[in-house]
Formats: C-alpha cells, sequence, structure tokens
C-alpha cells in the first residue's frame, strides 16, 4: 500500500492504495467516480477511457503508480454541467442504447476532437477503433462527433 | 407468504394497484428510497405526490411521474413505456419524469424484458392505466366545479371547461386520487396521437453521458464488500478441494468459501439455468484485491461425470442427464455431422414431399453452420445483494425478476414479500440476463458472508463460464420439376443442445410438399436465449438457402419470395402457419423500393436481400457491399420494418440500426469455440467484436405505416441481417458461405 495525492477533475484526491491497482479501480472502488467503466480489463474495449494530461487512455492499464502529477480527466469531469460539444451531440442524437460504453466513447471523441478538430470519416474509424459498442451505435457515434466539430468550429471562429 | 405474487392479469394489476395505491399516497418507504432526480430537484418539489395507480404519480405542482415497470437495456423502455402513459393521460411530455419501478407483480406487471415483448405487453394496460388516471382527473374537476364529466376536457395536463374554468392537473390530483377507478375507458384513436409517433428522446440520456452511477456494477452501499466466483477450468469440471492459505494472506481478503448453489432435489424452472453448481467464493474489500487473491487459490478440479438436473417446465417435472466428459468444437462438428444422417422428430409435415423429392428433375441440398455464440453484454454480469436471516435486498441488471423471484424465495427460505428486487439499467442483455442464477448467486454470498456484498464477473468469468447461443446445424433440400417450379422443401436441423427450427414459419405454408425434421445433441455446455434465439440462426440459413433456389429457378430473390407469400395468402398450405404473408410481403417490397432493387444507380454495390419474421414483427434487409483492400465490407444498408405502431420513431430507428451493426458482426466474426470443455476466447483481444471501422457507413430504416397494434423489435430486425450479408458476400466473392462466421474462411481464401 502507498499513498498517493491524484490531480482528479481538477481537485487532488488522496488513496492509499497497493501501486499496481489501475486508475480504473482507484477511480471507481476509491474514489466514488464510477462514470469510468469495466469492460475488459485488457485494453480491448475502450469503457474505462479517461483524459491523462487531456488525451484519451485506457484506464485499466494505467496503475496508480504512473500518474504522478498528471491530470487525470473523467466522464464527470469532461464539463462542469455536462455541455461539452461532445456531450451536447451525443443528446442530440441521441446516441446511446444500453449507455454503459458511452462514457468511454466520449472521452475518446473528446480527445480527438482537441487533436484533430477536423476529423474525416477515416480518422474517426481510426480513432475510435478501440472503443467497442456493443450494441452497435457507431453510426450515432460518428454523426454526433461530426455535429460536436462543426459545433466547436463555429464556436471558434465566432470568439 | 404472497404466493400469487408472480402471477398476474392484466386487469386485475391495473385495479389491485389503484385500490392499493388509492388514496392520497405519501408513501414514506418510497420517497425514503428516493434518488432525487436532478429535474426534481431543480424544481424544489414538495414531496407530496398523488398516486392515481401503480404508475402514475403528480405533484401539486404538475409534475408527473411515471413509474417504467419493464428493465431497461438499451431497448430505450423507460422512454417508450412511460410515453405510452403519458398519451392516454393527456400531459405535457416537458413535465415528465420517470422512474424504474422496483420488482412488484402484482402491481407492475409481468416487468419482463425478453422476447420483444415489453411494448407489445403493455401497450393496452398502459394505455388503460392512463386513461383512467386522466378520467379520474376530469372526474375530480368535475365535483369540484359542479360540472357534468363529459363538459371537463383536458389538454397537456390541464383541466378546462367551457364556463372558462381550468386547472392544473396537480391542483385535482389529490381528489382524484380518492375516487373510484372507471372502467372500459375509451381509448385514442392513432390519429389523435400526440406523444406516441413523435420522437422523443431517451429520458435518461443526461445521466449517461455525464457518466451518473445507473448501472449494476455502479451500485454501492456503505460496507459492501466485493465476491468473485472460481469457476472450474472447463464445463464437465467440479471442484475437488482447495487450498486458500495464498488467498488469505493477500490484502483486503475477508474470506474465501465454497457453496453449492442448487440442492440436488431443486427443481428447476426454465430459466434458473446456471453454469456451475459447486461456487469457489472469495470475499474482499475492492475489486483489485479480489481479482489478484483469486489468482492465489490452489485449487483441485475433477471430472463432474454425468449429472442429473430436476427440471420442472410446461409437462411437468422430469429428470434429465447432463452428460459428463471434456467437449471440444471440432467434435462437436463431426458428431452433428453424424447425427444430420439419422432419422430425426418429424415437426410438421404437408403433402407427400418423400414422393416429391423422388420425382424432382433438381434437388438442391446445402448445409448450414453456425457456432456458440457469446452474448458480450458491455456490463459483465454482477448484483448487489444483502441477505439476512429476515430479508433480501437485491440490486443490480436483470431482465426477469419476476421469473428469479420464486427461486431466490426457495433457496433462501424467505417470503416473497421479504425479498425486495431493484433493477438498475443494464449494460445490454440480449438474453443473456434473463438467467438471474448470478443474482441467486450473490444472495447466498452475502447470505454466507453476512454482509452486503458486490458479486463481480469478470470479462474472462462472463465469457468462459456464459449461458450460450446454441450451436447449430441444419440440412435444407429444395425439389423443383422440370419447368423449375419449386415442388417441395425440407429441413432437418440439429443443435447442441437443441435445434432451431420453427416448424410453422416460412416457407411452411408456401409449398405443397413440405417437410421439416429436428434433432438435438445433449451437452454440459450451458446455453439459454440470445437475441432472437433459433430465429438468428434459421433467418441465416433459409434466407441464404431461398436466394441459392432463386438463382437456380432464375428467379430475382425478391420476386420469388412475393411469389411463395402470394401462394400462401390465396391458398395457404397446411395449418398454423404463424406469420401474415401480406406483412411479410409488405417489409419485402417496401425494402425493394427503398433499395431501388434492379434500378440502375447501384452498380457499385454487391447486393443481398433477406426477411425475416418472428417475435410478431417483420423485417427485410438489402445488404449493399463492396471490397475495400481485398476485403469485403457492408457499405450500406436498408431495412423496412413492420411492428405495427412506432411509438418512438427515432429511438425505433436507433433498435435497428444497432441490430443491423450487431448481426454483422456476428455473422462476420461471432464465434464462441471449445478444446477439452474449455471456452477457447476469454476476452475481446481472441473473441471479435465489430468496431467502428467494420460498421457500415449507412444504415437506412423504413417502418411500414399502419395502425395495428405494437409489436417487438428488439430482435425481429437481428435474424434477417446474418441471411442478407451471407447473399451480398455471395456477389461479393462469387461463392457461396455456409458456415459462421464468415470472417476467418474468408481469411484464408482471399
Ligand atoms: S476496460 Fe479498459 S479497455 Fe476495456
Ligand atoms: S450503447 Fe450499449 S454498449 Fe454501447
Amino acid at each position: 500500500m502507498a499513498i498517493y495525492n491524484l490531480k482528479i477533475n481538477g481537485k487532488i484526491k488522496q488513496v492509499n492504495v497497493d501501486p499496481s491497482t489501475p486508475m480504473l479501480w482507484v477511480l471507481r472502488d476509491h474514489l466514488d467516480l464510477p462514470g469510468t467503466k469495466y469492460g475488459c480489463g485488457i485494453a480491448q474495449c475502450g469503457a474505462c477511457k479517461v483524459h491523462l494530461n487531456g488525451v484519451a487512455v485506457p484506464s485499466c492499464q494505467l496503475p496508480v503508480s504512473a500518474v504522478g502529477k498528471q491530470a487525470v480527466t473523467t466522464i464527470e469531469g469532461l464539463s462542469a454541467k455536462g455541455d461539452h460539444p461532445v456531450q451536447k451531440a451525443w443528446l442530440e442524437h441521441d446516441v446511446a442504447q444500453c449507455g454503459y460504453c458511452q462514457a468511454g466513447q466520449i472521452m475518446t471523441a473528446a480527445s480527438l476532437l482537441k487533436e484533430n478538430p477536423k476529423p474525416t470519416d477515416a480518422d474517426i474509424d481510426a480513432y475510435m477503433s478501440g472503443n467497442i459498442c456493443r450494441c452497435g451505435t457507431y453510426l450515432r457515434i460518428k454523426e454526433a462527433i461530426k455535429s460536436a466539430a462543426k459545433e466547436a468550429n463555429t464556436s471558434s471562429t465566432r470568439k | 407468504m404472497d404466493t400469487n405474487k408472480t402471477t398476474y392479469n392484466r386487469r386485475s394489476f391495473l385495479k389491485a394497484s389503484l385500490l392499493s395505491g388509492g388514496g392520497m399516497m405519501l408513501s414514506v418507504s418510497w420517497l425514503s428510497s428516493f434518488k432525487a432526480a436532478d429535474k426534481l430537484e431543480a424544481l424544489n418539489l414538495p414531496p407530496q405526490w398523488s398516486q392515481l395507480n401503480a404508475y402514475i404519480q403528480i405533484t401539486a405542482d404538475n409534475v408527473v411521474k411515471l413509474l417504467c415497470p419493464n428493465p431497461e437495456f438499451g431497448q430505450n423502455v423507460m422512454t417508450s413505456l412511460p410515453m405510452i402513459l403519458a398519451e392516454e393521460l393527456d400531459v405535457d411530455w416537458k413535465n415528465v419524469v420517470v422512474e424504474m419501478g422496483h420488482h412488484d407483480n402484482t402491481k407492475l406487471g409481468p416487468q419482463f424484458t425478453g422476447g420483444s415483448n415489453s411494448v407489445r405487453m403493455y401497450w393496452k394496460p398502459l394505455r388503460e392505466a392512463g386513461a383512467a388516471a386522466r378520467q379520474m382527473l376530469r372526474e375530480a374537476a368535475a365535483q369540484t366545479w359542479s360540472v357534468p364529466v363529459d363538459d371537463v376536457t383536458t389538454k397537456a395536463g390541464m383541466l378546462q371547461h367551457s364556463s372558462g374554468k381550468s386547472a392544473k392537473y396537480g391542483e385535482m390530483a389529490t381528489k382524484a386520487a380518492t375516487l373510484a377507478v372507471p372502467k372500459g375507458m375509451k381509448l385514442k384513436a392513432p390519429k389523435d396521437f400526440s406523444i406516441v409517433r413523435k420522437s422523443k428522446k431517451n429520458v435518461e440520456g443526461q445521466k449517461i453521458v455525464t457518466g451518473k452511477p445507473l448501472f449494476g456494477l455502479d451500485y454501492r452501499q456503505e460496507g459492501m464488500l466485493i465476491a468473485m466466483i472460481q469457476h472450474p477450468p472447463a464445463f464437465g469440471m467440479k471442484l475437488k478441494s482447495f487450498d486458500a492459505s495464498q488467498t488469505l494472506k493477500m490484502p483486503g481478503i475477508k474470506d474465501v468459501f465454497s457453496l453449492k448453489l442448487y440442492e440436488d432435489s431443486f427443481e428447476q424452472g426454465g430459466f434458473d439455468t446456471r453454469t456451475f453448481n459447486d461456487l469457489l467464493v472469495v470475499v474482499g474489500k475492492t475489486t483489485w484485491e479480489v481479482m489478484n487473491a483469486r489468482k492465489k487459490l490452489k485449487v483441485e478440479w475433477e471430472p463432474a461425470g454425468d449429472t442429473k438436473d430436476t427440471m420442472m417446465g410446461r409437462g411437468g417435472k422430469r429428470e434429465v442427464t447432463v452428460p459428463g466428459g471434456l467437449e471440444s468444437t471440432s467434435a462437436q462438428l463431426d458428431k452433428m455431422a453424424e447425427y444430420a444422417k439419422k432419422s430425426a422428430q418429424q415437426l410438421r409435415k404437408d403433402g407427400d414431399p418423400e414422393t416429391a423429392f423422388k420425382n424432382a428433375a433438381q434437388i438442391i441440398e446445402r448445409t448450414y453452420n453456425a457456432p456458440f455464440l457469446a452474448h458480450n453484454c458491455m456490463e459483465p454480469m454482477n448484483f448487489f445483494a444483502h441477505v439476512t436471516e429476515e430479508k433480501a435486498l437485491l440490486v443490480g441488471p436483470l431482465q426477469a425478476p419476476g421469473w428469479t423471484e420464486p427461486t431466490l424465495s426457495k433457496i433462501l427460505k424467505l417470503p416473497a414479500d421479504k425479498i425486495e428486487i431493484q433493477m438498475t439499467r443494464m449494460g445490454g442483455g440480449f438474453g443473456r440476463r434473463a438467467y438471474g442464477h448470478y443474482l441467486t448467486e450473490a444472495a447466498l454470498i452475502s447470505k454466507k458472508a453476512k454482509a452486503p456484498i458486490k458479486l463481480i464477473y469478470t470479462r474472462e468469468d462472463d465469457m468462459t463460464y456464459g449461458i450460450y447461443r446454441p450451436m447449430y446445424t441444419a440440412t435444407y433440400r429444395a425439389a423443383l420439376d422440370a419447368n423449375k417450379n419449386l415442388i417441395a422443401f425440407h429441413v432437418k436441423g440439429g443443435g447442441i443442445p437443441e435445434h432451431a427450427i420453427h416448424a410453422n414459419r416460412f416457407p411452411a405454408g408456401a409449398v405443397d410438399n413440405y417437410l421439416a425434421e429436428g434433432w438435438e445433441i445433449p451437452s454440459n455446455i450451458t446455453i439459454g436465449a440470445f437475441r432472437a434465439p433459433r430465429s438468428n440462426f434459421n433467418a441465416a440459413a433459409e434466407q441464404s438457402f431461398l436466394d441459392e433456389v432463386a438463382e437456380a429457378m432464375g428467379k430475382d430473390p425478391i420476386e420469388f419470395r412475393l411469389e411463395l407469400l402470394k401462394r400462401a395468402k390465396e391458398s395457404p398450405v397446411g395449418k398454423n402457419n404463424e406469420y401474415d404473408p401480406d406483412r411479410y410481403a409488405g417489409v419485402l417490397k417496401l425494402v425493394k423500393d427503398k433499395s431501388g432493387w434492379n434500378k440502375p444507380g447501384n452498380e457499385k454495390y454487391h447486393r443481398g436481400v433477406a426477411a425475416y419474421f418472428c417475435h410478431n414483427s417483420y423485417a427485410a434487409h438489402v445488404v449493399d457491399m463492396v471490397t475495400r483492400d481485398g476485403q469485403p465490407y457492408v457499405e450500406r444498408v436498408l431495412s423496412a420494418m413492420d411492428c405495427g405502431i412506432v411509438i418512438n420513431p427515432d429511438a425505433a430507428t436507433n433498435m435497428v440500426q444497432g441490430a443491423v451493426v450487431d448481426g454483422i458482426g456476428n455473422a462476420f466474426y461471432g464465434a464462441l469455440t471449445h478444446k477439452a470443455g474449455a471456452a477457447e476466447q476469454s476476452n475481446f483481444h481472441n473473441y471479435r467484436m465489430i468496431r467502428h471501422n467494420e460498421a457500415p457507413k449507412q444504415i437506412e430504416v423504413h417502418f411500414v405505416e399502419n395502425d395495428l397494434d405494437p409489436t417487438g423489435l428488439g430482435e425481429p430486425p437481428f435474424p434477417p441481417v446474418f441471411g442478407a450479408v451471407a447473399n451480398a458476400l455471395y456477389k461479393t466473392t462469387g461463392k457461396r458461405h455456409y458456415n459462421q462466421p464468415f470472417k476467418p474462411v474468408l481469411d484464408k481464401r482471399i
């Protein structure tokens, strides 16, 4: 066991856990942030994706000991009011079926748009292909990403 | 003990709920468990609801709370069922909040999510409940205003009278709740619908996109422990002995024990299927600690040998022998080929198929195979349980609480009214969560550990100890005369451990000489319902076969089917034909039209078509395939559905699109194979799932417009996808594909 001071969603949180514990379980079991989901535990499904310094990574493969001072953002902290352009686009397209994969999809999509504000279909396919949706909402996810991209681009030109 | 708790009838539960819930319902116990919905919080509501019936509560401020009776697993019932209530109640959808009802069959009906039944079964009762509540509100207004009730009208949550008097529902709700429940209310004509048939967003959408704790795996309670089960390494094995000393030394570990799920004489119902009966359990503080400590168990396993299960079914009690032995896929395939040659049980016979085949000018015979499939719900199996000597609380993802509760009652020796089951949102179900064994496991673990626990299956547990879609095969034969007329049709299907044949489905009824037969091979690999059980194989095999028969006859595949359906309508052969030929033809005609079938402009696609009827609805797809980098991809799909009235069109479209993606994924990649009893796939690195880049670029969904009562939609679009994919694949590769999944075969060939 070891004590870690982690920067989660802009706040410092202290946990006392085994150094090997993946951030997925630190978030879910120790910090009461269950928005980040467990799907496979082996970096194959994307349900557990969080942002590490703004980039989407599978938290099931991120031991707490490797986080250090890096900022971790979870779905709960993606936006203060649940109104990140990606979240809004998800609602506009009514993407979810069961909804279980969607936190991971949204975190990955937000990371994609940060890196590549105007992704092509092929860019989206490539970036998102680590995220499984068992319910098959892929088309709507793609449409929602394009809407969010458009929204973000128009609001940035407005500024 | 309330033995009637799981029986219901539509009228009685409406009535019972109204009477028992009647009066001004200030439900303290209910309020204490109330997790303030954001909307309610924002409105700063007084904790006072008038309950008009089991489904409907209204506050003085005119906020309408509708209880969704059926568990939600992505089919969007939490939105569509309340829409039905709101329609007849005549309220403003903006003022509606929806909450998931807890399990209570006496008040909330069957509460079963599965078989594409949610909307179909609740359509009438919910309309009646909405209409009765509206009438009570009108009556309350009429009494208050001293006017005839017939003169009181409603509009979007308002009561009005020609004198200019008006009131919100909320103002009359307290009084309304004291009135007698009216019967036989006239329901709205479909042309007057203002909520049903208008797309409404998922009522839990905001919670989903912000990561609120909605799922079973997210549920927690103070002092809750985590439990995992170490199952045998293979089907056909059982626990011999274990040494937990290393595990118990690991941090956070509280206990290790074994227990039996069912006692030897336990009479299993159809949904009591479980993978293994001896459970070796590790209980500890956190998930990661339990996962790691479980690996330190030293366990000896031994062959289970033949075992006996006592089954209770429609035919009464029977003993079933589950064979011992360690099964492998290759041996299973050989065994199926051998059984296929033996005589089988006749399921239906019309005319004289033997003679017709003898006299045929041409016989087409093809055999189709499909593997076990794992459900792979994104949220693995899990359940929370807190069981004491006196009572049990269970919370988690479950499709059929009404089936699990009697089992639990027997096993825990607790009356049903001491068992509370709360259903969380499910991260997928697909039939898997109709089998509540994991709930029962959680309950027994909690009882033994004397603590609230959450049982968690890891992905590996979930995939390797599944309740799988069975392994299927079927041989189809068609006899053509010298003029290439179809004179006889024969299907002989088998499976491990059950066959898939629906003997009274198309093309039964359309061919003079028809024979359907089935055979089965027992197995210790556990199977159960998987999205559109049996149909999901039938549609693949039969619809591929019909494509080939049409080709041999020199006919267009759609025209060929339409001709058969015309025959089935005009002079149906035999009895008990399950489908309506007009509606079946209707989806084919619609997809033909919308896809521009045989019309110019689609030359770049290799096109395959298929249609199917199951779960009371009709579906047809045209799959448009292209080749990219030497690989076939489904580029576009056009779908036509007939499920009667479509409650929530955009959500219905989403579900059909999802079924199409699911069908393509399983047709190309889905397979769970075994070697010496052990599943060969354990996680998503070796069980391939369809991903973003493999999904079609476009899925266009069209609904036949009619005013028929709504039927299922979760399952019906799924089965024919397989057939349409197979037929498009033939056009793409020039070769017929008979064995699922298709991708491994393609990889070897291309
Ligand atoms: S749980 Fe981390 S990628 Fe699946
Ligand atoms: S919405 Fe169910 S897994 Fe994606």
